[in-house]
């Protein structure tokens, strides 16, 4: 239940050892890289962008080579792949792979180049196909189409809109150049929207003609082939073949490059590592002889790195403490059970500076609380079966997804309890097919009591339990107070508060009220009675007069705390909202119920048992899914809004060390211990 | 005039489902709007946006836990109805509007934020935890009417 404190480590080293020693920091991958020296003469940054683009560039063609693979030839995998994690590869593959980093590049290129090819070859296929179209209406033409015409006369090809009818152009011709004789009109073709025609005239009248023409919206065509267009057509579809077979060549020779995926995602993952040592490197103040690197380490890790390094090459360690303004990143550090829940903490926010790790006071209420909404003994079992035997088949998944499903498999196993605490085995399933199938109702004893028969009870139990959760938090924020020696802090905002709250607990417990709800008399002795009021008042008053403490006008001052004393109403709803235990633990077990009753009504036959068992199997799942979704998202609810909301702020800054962030393998490596 | 009791009675879990249900449908609805959004942008966020338009479903969910028990209360289910005074059958009618009518409210806001949710996870993936959260609070008020619909209806003497 901590945050790791983190120190300073500087280490001043020979330029000899820069690489080794760079490279030996990054597997070891414990040090966040922060310089705090700032310009000075004798130390200069080296300018390693140029190498790191370089680098960069290098894994992303890397990258970009494995997605075409991808595409046209689809590595296998398993449903489960993205939980398999990232394979682990033997440093003497690493090696071998590493010098062959060049041809790969170019295996890369090539790959790359195909890729280019092929969506050239798809464009020029389009804009045949686009040609073959704006030929069709002219093969009936059976002269090329770039025929001028003959000696004494001369041929207009071109369309016009499509009302227009071989009378009509006659007409016109005659019209408009009555002296051309012997013009001839052929329509080609004739679509909806356009006429296609091919006019003969004498050559001297042509101009006049086309003039004519032109004046009815005639045009001539877009592009004009040297051949004739039937011809013109078999060439053009004897090129998108060619196209096409060009397009299976070079898939089938990408595909030729599947045996180098694994060598490329070696040479991707080798590049992005330098990428990142290059980043630090022009980070690093350097002299003529020597340099200096920097950062936070968690103090666990400090002494063995300095012992490795001051032992194999020579160089100055210096480890420090932090200075007291420094802000520190933040590693959270748990007992393995809790560990799990640090996933829960960060998506909320890592504790800022001053502040506790939450986590492993958390991780308690959080099983309990997700086990009691769900609450049913055989959901439970299969949510922590699954999640063992995920965790267990897929060791090298990666360290949040390993997380998570342990988080799961705990919550399994309080649902578990819970199931067996309130009787629930999928609902009501052994009611239903001991009455169904062996006529006589067999109701499997509930340890504890049965929430359906009971809620009340159960609904007090679920506020009891909001109560403790909260008391907890405003405990924690109290402990806080007395470790920064706020002790006026600590009376006035916790223990106060505990003095008003325990008072009226106190008050309402002997109630007439509290009686009708729980069906419970409660006597107290009058002394206690006494007690409940004095604490009550006390409280309060404490609360109106204090809260307000830092205001110096007294008026303005008994103001803010009145306001303050208003938060009673905060406290309310904080408890009312863990009504949310008994609500959400009945809709999964009466939702349970309604899917066995829909099974039972069915007739006692085969067919009636078939359909019993799929009815059985999709509902259930469906029930599963949708309220363990409930139950995750109220357990983080609870701890968010009610728990973290008393003494919890986060904002810290997670920590970031400079390791091999690759993407594909990890390398075998010996490790610091 | 008792034969109306029950018939009031059936009008009560009628409306629980019928109204959260309804209101459970145009939320996840709003939602799916915003979550196909996402998943066309970016495929890789087809689980988180499907869980966060998941949220506003669950109020169907306490409507037909309302409706449930109002059936098996009165007989409807597993036959032998039960004899109700007109009374008891408005008493039951009016047990289930709570769920009726704050799941449907409820539902149709809870699907706007989860809409919205849905937002920042498409722009901030990694803020996931945070944008589950929004949706989560509007379901409370949801929790509180099933509560109550559920305590009065078990309450009521049949």
């Amino acid at each position: 239940m901590a945050v790791l404190e983190m120190q300073r480590i500087s280490i001043c080293a020979m330029k000899k050892d820069r690489k080794a020693i760079l490279e030996k920091l990054q597997s070891f991958g414990a040090l966040e890289v922060n310089h705090v020296i700032g310009e000075d003469p004798d130390f200069v940054r080296m300018d390693t962008a140029g190498q790191k683009l370089g680098f960069e560039k290098a894994a992303s063609s890397a990258d970009q080579a494995l997605e075409i693979l991808e595409k046209y030839a689809p590595e296998k995998k398993s449903i489960f792949s993205s939980l398999e994690g990232k394979e682990l590869i033997e440093p003497e593959t690493e090696k071998e792979v590493q010098a062959e980093r060049r041809e790969l590049l170019k295996t890369a290129k090539a790959l790359y180049d195909l890729d280019r090819e092929r969506a050239e070859q798809l464009a020029s296929i389009t804009k045949l196909e686009n040609s073959i179209e704006s030929l069709t209406p002219w093969l009936p033409l059976d002269v090329p189409m770039k025929q001028k015409g003959t000696r004494r006369t001369a041929m207009l090809l071109g369309s016009m809109p499509g009302e227009m009818t071989m009378e009509r152009i006659c007409e016109v011709i005659a019209e408009k150049v009555p002296d051309a004789v012997g013009t001839d009109v052929h329509i080609v073709s004739s679509e909806q929207s356009a006429v296609y025609l091919a006019v003969v005239c004498m050559r001297e009248d042509a101009a006049q003609v086309e003039e004519a023409l032109r004046s009815e919206g005639f045009a001539r065509p877009a592009q004009i082939w040297d051949d004739v267009p039937a011809y013109q057509k078999e060439e053009l579809e004897g090129q998108i073949a060619d196209c096409r077979q060009r397009i299976a060549q070079i898939e089938e020779e990408i595909r030729g490059y599947a045996d180098q995926r694994e060598k490329l995602k070696i040479v991707a993952d080798y590049y992005r590592v330098r990428a990142d040592k290059y980043a630090v490197l022009g980070q690093l103040p350097q002299s003529r002889r020597t340099f200096v690197i920097s950062g936070y380490i968690p103090r666990s890790c400090a002494q063995k790195v300095a012992e490795y390094l001051a032992g194999k090459y020579e160089c100055a360690v210096d480890i420090e403490d932090l200075k007291e303004d420094e802000e520190a990143p933040v590693i959270l550090k748990n007992n393995p059970f809790s560990a799990n829940m640090e996933g829960v903490v960060e998506s909320y926010g890592l504790p800022a500076k001053g502040e506790i790790d939450p986590t492993t006071i958390m991780s308690f209420f959080y099983v309990f609380f997700f086990g009691m909404m769900l609450s049913d003994a055989a959901y439970g079992l299969i949510v922590t079966v699954v999640c063992g035997i995920l965790v267990w088949r897929f060791p090298r998944m990666s360290a949040g997804m390993k997380k998570s499903l342990k988080l799961f498999f705990y919550c399994g196993i309080s649902t578990v309890v819970w199931g067996v605490l309130f009787g629930g085995y999928f609902g009501n399933i052994v009611d239903i097919v001991s009455a169904k199938f062996f006529g006589r109702t067999i109701t499997p004893p509930a340890l504890w009591f049965v929430p359906l028969n009971e809620p009340m009870k159960l609904l007090l139990y679920s506020l009891l339990f909001g109560v403790i959760h909260l008391f907890t938090g405003l405990a924690i924020k109290g402990y806080l107070c007395i470790r920064d020696r706020k002790y006026m802090d600590f009376f006035c905002d916790v223990v106060l508060w505990f003095m008003l709250l325990i008072g009226l607990i106190l008050m309402l417990l002997p109630s007439s009220l509290f009686a009708s709800i729980s069906q419970m008399e409660i006597v107290f002795p009058v002394a206690l009675n006494t007690l409940a009021k004095v604490l009550a008042a006390a409280g309060a008053i404490g609360i109106v007069l204090m809260s307000g403490r830092s205001n110096k006008n007294p008026a303005l001052r008994i103001a803010l705390g009145a306001y303050d004393l208003y938060n009673i109403t905060g406290w309310l709803s904080d408890v009312l909202s863990y009504s949310r235990l008994l609500a959400l633990g009945l809709a999964t077990g009466v939702i349970a119920s309604v899917i066995n009753q829909m099974g039972s009504m069915l007739p006692n036959n085969v067919i009636g048992v078939i359909f019993f068992i799929i009815i059985f199997l999709v509902g259930h799942s469906m029930n599963l899914a949708i309220n363990l979704l409930g139950a995750y998202v109220h357990t983080n609810r609870l701890q968010f809004v009610e728990f973290f909301g008393k003494f919890y702020e986060g904002g810290g800054r997670p920590f970031h060390p400079f390791k091999e962030n690759t993407k594909y393998a990890d390398v075998k490596e010996e490790t610091l211990s | 005039m008792s034969e109306l009791g029950i018939v009031y009675a059936l009008l009560g879990a009628a409306v629980a489902v019928l109204l959260s249900g309804t209101g459970s449908a145009i939320g996840v609805g709003i939602a799916g709007q915003a979550a196909s959004g996402v998943v066309t942008e970016d495929p890789g966020k087809f689980a988180k946006v499907l869980i966060i338009q998941l949220l506003p479903g669950t109020q169907g969910l306490y409507g037909l836990l309302i409706g449930f028990i109002t059936l098996s209360k009165i007989g409807v289910l597993g036959g032998g109805l039960a004899d109700l005074s007109v009374q008891t059958g408005l008493l039951i009618l009016a047990a289930c509007l709570p769920i009726g009518v704050v799941g449907l409210l409820s539902a149709i806001a809870q699907g706007k934020t989860a809409a919205a949710a849905i937002g920042i996870v498409a722009k901030k993936p990694d803020q996931f935890g945070k944008a589950m959260l929004f949706p989560a609070m509007v379901e409370t008020y949801a929790i509180l009417a099933l509560l109550i619909s559920f305590l009065a209806v078990s309450g009521i003497q049949v």
